[in-house]
């Protein structure tokens, strides 16, 4: 049978997918990339919990430590979690879900890749060039990044480079959305995973522009001393992190978005019942867009801002906490008295739920003033993020490229394998992260690369935890290839879903469908 | 609703421009964050703003200006007359906005560099030797319309395309989303510098 | 195709908006000569305003745009004028 593998646009090789406008090429373009920076970021975060498994200093300087950490959040924010599930699973699967041939501009689609991986490739230079990787953590705070003598400028020049590929990402995608859904396919009637898909767009497309020209004001401050951020010219260093926090803030919507709107489409098809409350997950998931760009100061409470201003971004960061508890509400009732199946992506889900919700829950510590104080800058704030950016976004990815993989491979991943991987996984991340909380709480702060003895037992259950989830992950990357070729072969709709993606081939062809569908239901009724 | 139809050798007009609608939303975020920061120090330092503006020439600004809208007038103009068949009349709307947009530039070349020879310029120790506000009001000066001129630029290369495109009958009165396009993202140059303009030359 | 039954401006309309334009470039400049104190930054933003609002109903074609047009184009705004406000609790109560 042929599919969108045989059709290569009369390019040789390679160039039959680098040059490739066809949308499922490109997210498996994405898909390859991002996960291979994965695992180098991967790598410095063991690699720095290797140096943390006892207190004094063994392998790693602390200059070297700070430029892993800058470059571990550099390369898993940038790099993979924010084009994250939109730029792949997104790419591949939006058209088919609203039954359109391909996005509304392929070829800014295909430009949008090489803005990543041009991108990329300036942020790994800097590794090697001038005077050495960034060490001044990911989020660049003034004046430390306009002083230090390291790669500042062309890391930074990199992440505007992958600003670029986002923007361009969430307009493609919004203009998709509107003009190219099949007949039929009213916006009540689209998944909640294009729905997800679409109000992350927006968060890519009004804030991604704000961290644009944020940094491009710190190369410009490097270069040329304009003094907007340096006192000494009357600039105000907290102005940046305004600045900068603006986007970032969002942009942790961009990534946990999506991952919500994966595990929506999962549940219903896993618990063989329609989900509960269509229309409250897809508002809230707009209303999550929305109220997220208004509680960026909760990054700042310590750092000088007005007692008045605090108070606002605190009030408003309990608010944003609403739409997301609305989703696990949702999710929870849609399963209540379905038919569970436990298959790899309901397990990954199932813990994605348990895992971000104990994430939202110490969000809510760190969001209050008077606790804030106390866990700024420490470990429970690591542990805070990587519960909802891993335990959260990354366990939903996981569960998505469960479900999707036989629609993209035309082969089905070896069950009892994920079910152990995910065992483990589950295990390794706990173990890795939880005593986290505990040692911020006690007052271990982040970024240090020596502590005092009496954090010795929390780290070192740490860092036994990283080495139990690596093992769980490098499975899981043997069970994906090993499939590729192995795997038993996957029908249209090997899971019994509803969404039209599962109403063509696995693989699809090059156009999507045979025939245009024509829409008469919403995405999740079962027989 | 209705009008939606399906990819295929059609160009989806409508799509094309939301296209080019989301994209000016980007550069008004953009710019956005740069009218931020002027914001809140024309806040805290008011009245050295309101001196600094004093070196600036309201002449130059408003001449500035005039042409900018000006040119934002052709093209317009350069787009009706495409769609009423007058190819060659379109052509030379375009060549006027390209023209229109040239003079922008060396009026603002003449200005910056009257400044930079004053030593008003970052970093500049005659500029640090000034006051705070001062030093940020020429700052923000710099990087707002250097920002702005980098997508004069631009904007002039896009025309310079459609015209190109225009003379060899890619660019039609069928076929005109393009040059719609590339008009929309002057316009936004030209708006950018509306508000520009009073903020920098009549704070006086 | 579509692109025929979109509406065509006329170029006396045009003209009629840049001499608007030109009038409140005037307006402005001589706004700016008086002394209104605090209202001079408020009205010099307003009179920019209308320019800017003209250029858009018209130049920009968006009085003749549809109605997804007309609302799409207020989100930018909205977002921004939430980031500058925001910041500013922070500014003015330091």
């Amino acid at each position: 049978m042929e599919n969108f593998y045989h059709r290569t646009g009369g390019y040789p090789g390679i160039f039959g997918w680098i040059f490739s406008t066809d949308h499922k090429r490109i997210g498996l373009l994405y898909l390859g990339s991002m996960f291979t920076f994965f695992l180098v970021g991967m790598t410095l975060g063991l690699t720095m919990r290797l140096e943390l498994i006892a207190p004094g200093t063994h392998f790693i300087t602390s200059q070297t430590y700070n430029a892993l950490f800058t470059l571990h959040g550099v390369i898993m924010i940038f790099l993979f979690i924010i084009p994250g599930i939109p730029a792949s699973l997104g790419n591949f699967m939006l058209p088919l879900q609203i039954g359109a041939q391909d996005v509304a501009f392929p070829r800014l689609n295909l430009m949008s890749w090489w803005f990543y991986i041009a991108g990329a490739v300036v942020v790994l230079t800097s590794l090697f060039t001038g005077g050495g990787p960034p060490d001044t953590g990911w989020t660049f705070y003034v004046p430390y990044s306009v002083r230090t003598g390291t790669n500042v400028s062309l890391a930074v020049f990199g992440v505007f480079l992958l600003g670029a590929s986002s923007t361009l990402t969430g307009l493609n995608f919004l203009t998709t959305i509107h003009r190219l859904r099949a007949p039929g396919m009213t916006w009540f009637r689209m998944p909640l995973f294009t729905w997800s898909l679409y109000a992350t767009a927006w968060v890519q497309l009004l804030a991604t522009p704000v961290i644009a020209i944020t940094l491009l004001l710190l190369i410009v401050e490097r270069s040329f001393g304009v003094g907007f951020f340096d006192p000494a010219k009357g600039g105000d260093p907290i102005l940046f992190e305004h600045l900068f926090w603006i986007y970032s803030h969002p942009a942790v919507y961009i990534m946990i978005l999506p991952a919500m709107g994966a595990v929506t489409d999962i549940i219903p098809v896993f618990s063989r019942r329609v989900i509960f409350g269509y229309k409250a997950i897809a508002f809230s998931s707009i209303a999550i867009a929305v109220l997220g760009y208004l509680v960026w100061g909760h990054h700042m409470f310590t750092s000088g801002m007005s007692d008045f201003s605090r108070m606002i971004f605190s009030l408003l960061t309990f608010l944003v906490a609403v739409p997301s508890g609305i989703k696990v509400f949702n999710w929870v009732a849609s399963m209540y008295k379905g038919s569970i199946q436990l298959d790899s992506p309901m397990l990954f889900t199932i813990s994605f739920i348990f895992l971000f919700s104990i994430g939202g829950l110490t969000g809510l510590v760190q969001g209050a003033l008077a606790t804030n104080v106390h866990v700024h800058g420490t470990y429970f704030i690591v542990a805070h993020f990587h519960y909802v950016m891993f335990g959260g976004t990354v366990f939903a990815f996981f569960a998505a490229l469960h479900y999707w993989y036989p629609k993209m491979f035309g082969r089905m991943m070896n069950e009892k394998l994920a079910r152990t991987y995910w065992f483990i996984m589950f295990i390794g991340f706990n173990t890795l992260y939880f005593p986290m909380f505990i040692l911020g709480w006690q007052g271990m702060p982040r970024r240090y690369y020596d502590y005092l003895p009496k954090y010795h037992a929390g780290h070192l259950i740490s860092t036994i935890g990283s080495w139990i989830l690596a093992t769980g992950v490098l499975l899981m990357f043997y069970n994906f290839f090993r499939s590729l070729s192995k795997g038993e072969k996957a029908g249209n709709n090997p899971w019994n879903a509803a969404t039209l993606e599962w109403q063509t081939t696995s693989p699809p062809p090059t156009e999507n469908f045979e025939e245009v569908p024509e829409v008469t239901q919403g995405p999740y009724t079962f027989r | 609703m209705s009008e939606k139809h399906l990819q295929n050798e059609h160009i989806d007009y409508t799509g094309s421009k939301l296209g080019m609608w989301f994209f000016l939303f980007t550069e008004i975020l953009l710019f956005g964050g740069l009218f931020l920061i002027y914001a809140v120090y024309r806040a805290q330092y008011a009245q050295e703003f309101h001196n600094t503006a004093h070196g600036l020439s309201t002449i130059l600004g408003a001449v500035n200006t005039i042409i900018l809208l000006t040119s934002s007038l052709t093209m317009a103009l350069s787009i009706v007359a495409l769609r009423q068949g007058k190819k060659n009349s379109s052509i030379v709307f375009q060549a006027i906005t390209l023209l229109f947009g040239l003079a922008f530039l060396v009026n603002k070349y003449f200005e910056w560099s009257g400044h930079i020879h004053e030593g008003l310029y970052p970093n500049a120790p005659e500029l640090l030797s000034r006051s705070h506000g001062e030093i940020l009001f020429y700052g923000l000066y710099y990087v707002m319309t250097g920002l702005h001129g980098i997508h004069v630029v631009i904007g002039m290369i896009a025309i310079a395309a459609m015209l190109w495109l225009t003379v060899r009958g890619n660019v039609s009165g069928e076929n005109f989303n393009k040059l719609e396009n590339a008009g929309l993202y002057w316009h936004l140059v030209d708006i950018i510098w509306i508000y520009l303009f009073p903020l920098f030359y009549l704070i006086t | 195709m579509e692109e025929q039954n979109v509406h065509i401006g006329s170029a006396k309309t045009y003209v009629a908006v840049w001499l608007a334009l030109l009038a409140l470039t005037a307006i402005t400049i001589t706004v700016a000569t008086m002394h209104l104190g605090t209202f001079s930054t408020l009205t010099a933003l307003l009179i920019a305003s209308i320019k800017a609002s003209l250029v858009l109903w018209f130049f920009m074609h968006l009085k003749y745009e549809k109605k997804l047009f007309k609302f799409l184009f207020l989100i930018p705004i909205a977002t921004l004028t939430v980031m500058i406000g925001l910041t500013f609790f922070d500014i003015w109560y330091r």
